[in-house]
């Protein structure tokens, strides 16, 4: 049985780490509907959720608790096969892009070196890239599914906001290319690791600041959150949906919300890498979890920002979202890329 | 149009210029106001846990008094029924039979006595109605309930504790223990 | 048989089934998300031939963005099964015969063709489709084709700008 001959330790290495990185994210997402709702409450002058354990921190276990015991609605002239279809899209594409994302170099278990990457794939920007043009699936299904004309509305829109921000990310992420030369996000971290070099940041903030933006829009976070626009739509796509199946929809907003700032960290600054440290002389192993660490600082930083912009600013209307999608942030993306060729042209001549 | 006030401001309908197309300004400018509340004191009162003090003529629910000795001071003369502005208050009146002084001061007292606290407006004419110093507002308000029969208060809510047989009971609801 | 071998079935089972639910499916949005199975299925073969960029272009244009217009299209529509216009019994007629033709002519060429005997895919090892090699071969041997594929992307983002000009 050739089936057999195979590495079977590495099959669970890389299962464990599968298996930690979801619940990790899991948990990371509860714990962000939380904060969600203490800084919304902070910045508008209140206390928030205090009342569930000391400082309201059992708050994400009462709310998931209560999505569990609620009824289960599919409406009777719901597709259901596709009504329940849609929030696990949702998710699945929330959890798939954090195969790509290096977490830490690599830690050492008795003698055994374990990259701390589920994939190291040599085509793993595109394939973030696919995966986030997927998310728009979710919405979709579900929102078509559920045969009301508020959520077909957020379905359309979603579609249409998610492609038309895609354009801009993708020309975004073409410059950094030409920096990195690899699309390999392990080999970009170390790029940006390596001795005299900057984070990427310094190279391409414009860059960074169009991949915030359509980060923002593909995320479905204010001021870019019409496909759940309540004023406008009652709930958006999600409006017939009820319980867990509710629950998937808005867990997947805060997983999407925790990669895409990982994402960020790990492309434009520096990911695992500690500024003013030399990794290289310490333990493997305390460097290794130094380096999540940092990783995880500089998510938690970006997921507050998608936070603070979301108590600030109010929800665009719909033809200024298309404008600053397709009129905007395009040509500024090819600005950006053209700039970029130039220079690493002249400094290659 | 003359304006009232004075105080209206015109807006503005010029097409946005270049920087306000830009958003960013306001943006950055928006995100530093809500940043700069992160660190402002919350004036949130946790309700149940704390409670604000009311002011001293504050009118809450409604208590009947009793003198010194514990005996009940209404006579049921119908001051405060006829006072009230909201028709709140019903009571009927009885006799003091022999062997019940120590419970009534007069001879002539109330059997019945009701408040209806949905009617009530609070305006305190009772209290400012009543010869023997008898009906009184307190600090309190009336608590939710799930029927309106609960809002209706007999003498059994209405009544304050007997200083005599409950005066520990007087003391907390006083608030002086 | 390896892992590569029953993967290879396996995707193989997938497309098909999924290309066969396509067509008889009564529910428009319901053959969109098969054909978005089968090109997931495709997607795999080309990993197996480590073609790991082709598999992922693949799924970002067309399962990611032209199926997206597609059911985006669809439900603006609002087709139904029930809307379904009754063809003729000439009309299948035809459209069956046609259709066996075609794919009698396909078992024909592929039986017949001496350039494919004896050439089986190279599995896992093959280096063609890897975005470096791929990028060298479409920017050297094949660059005038592939400015020729450019200028008409351009012209066409031209005309839909044209088109979707205000007067």
């Amino acid at each position: 049985m050739t089936l057999l001959a195979f590495d079977w330790l590495y099959l669970v290495e890389k299962l464990v780490l599968i298996a930690v990185i979801i619940s990790a994210s899991l948990l990371i997402a509860m714990y962000a509907t939380y904060f969600e709702r203490k800084v919304a409450a902070w910045m508008q002058d209140r206390i928030g959720p205090d009342r569930a354990g000391p400082f309201g921190i059992l708050q994400p276990l009462a709310d998931g608790g209560k999505l569990f015991f609620k009824e289960e609605i599919i409406p009777n002239a719901a597709n259901k096969w596709l009504f329940i279809l849609g929030p696990c899209m949702a998710m699945l594409t929330a959890m798939m892009t954090s195969a790509v994302i290096p977490w830490g170099s690599k830690i050492d278990l008795g003698g055994r070196e374990i990259a701390l990457q589920i994939a190291d794939v040599n085509i793993g920007m595109l394939y973030i890239f696919g995966v986030v043009s997927f998310g728009v699936y979710g919405i979709m299904i579900g929102g078509w599914s559920s045969n009301n004309k508020f959520s077909l509305m957020a379905a359309l829109r979603g579609a249409s906001q998610v492609i038309s921000y895609e354009l801009a990310m993708g020309l975004s992420l073409i410059a950094l290319l030409m920096l990195t030369g690899s699309l390999s996000l392990k080999t970009i971290v170390e790029q940006q690791m390596s001795h005299g070099n900057l984070w990427n940041i310094a190279y391409q903030p414009l860059g960074f600041f169009i991949f915030f933006v359509c980060a923002l829009a593909e995320c479905n976070r204010a001021p870019f959150d019409l496909p759940e626009a309540e004023s406008e739509l009652n709930m958006g796509y999600h409006q017939e949906y009820s319980s867990m199946k509710l629950g998937f929809y808005l867990f997947a907003e805060y997983i999407n919300m925790f990669i895409s700032s990982a994402i960020m960290a790990t492309l434009f600054f520096g990911g695992y890498d500690v500024p003013f440290l030399d990794e290289s002389t310490l333990n493997p192993n305390i460097a290794a979890l130094i380096g999540i660490a940092a990783l995880l600082a500089k998510t938690f930083f970006f997921i507050f920002v998608f936070m603070w912009i979301r108590w600030t600013l109010p929800r665009f209307r719909y033809d200024q979202l298309m404008d600053i999608g397709w009129k905007k942030l395009i040509p500024l993306a090819l600005v950006n890329m053209v700039i970029t060729a130039v220079v690493v042209l002249l400094r290659q001549g | 149009m003359q304006s009232l006030t004075n105080r209206a401001k015109p807006v503005d309908r010029r097409p946005m210029n270049f920087m306000e197309r830009m958003y960013l300004p306001a943006v950055l400018k928006g995100m530093s106001i809500t940043f700069s509340h992160m660190f402002k004191k919350a004036p949130t009162v946790r309700y149940p846990d704390e409670t604000r003090p009311f002011s001293p003529v504050f009118r809450g629910l409604h208590v009947l008094n009793r003198d010194e000795e514990g005996r009940e001071r209404c006579t049921a003369c119908g001051l405060c029924a006829v006072a009230c502005p909201a028709e709140a208050i019903t009571m009927e009146a009885a006799e003091r039979k022999q062997g019940e002084e120590n419970l009534y001061r007069e001879e002539k007292y109330a059997a019945k006595y009701e408040i209806n606290m949905l009617r009530c407006i609070f305006c305190g004419l009772c209290e400012e109605a009543c010869p023997k110093d008898a009906i009184y507002l307190s600090e309190t308000f009336a608590p939710s309930n799930f029927a309106r029969k609960g809002f209706i208060y007999g003498k059994k809510d209405l009544l304050i504790p007997d200083p005599k047989t409950e005066a520990a009971d007087l003391a907390k609801a006083k608030g002086t223990n | 048989m390896g892992t590569t071998q029953i993967l290879f079935w396996f995707l193989t089972a997938l497309a098909l089934l999924g290309a066969i639910m396509v067509l008889v499916s009564k529910n428009p949005v319901h053959s969109v998300l098969w054909l978005i199975v089968v090109f997931f299925a495709i997607s795999g073969h080309y990993i197996l031939l480590n073609a790991q960029f082709l598999a992922i272009v693949n799924l970002i244009v067309y399962a990611g963005a032209i199926m997206v217009l597609f059911l985006f299209v669809i439900m603006l529509m609002n087709l139904n099964a029930e809307t379904e216009p009754q063809k003729s019994i000439w009309m299948k007629f035809f459209g069956v015969a046609t259709g066996g033709l075609l794919l009698s002519f396909f078992i024909s060429f592929i039986v017949s063709s001496i350039d494919l005997k004896n050439k089986t895919a190279q599995l896992k090892e093959g280096d063609v489709g890897l975005i470096k090699n791929l990028g060298k071969v479409l920017f050297s041997d094949y660059v005038i084709p592939f400015e020729i594929a450019s200028i008409l992307f351009l012209s066409a983002m031209v005309g839909a700008v044209v088109i979707g000009k205000k007067d």
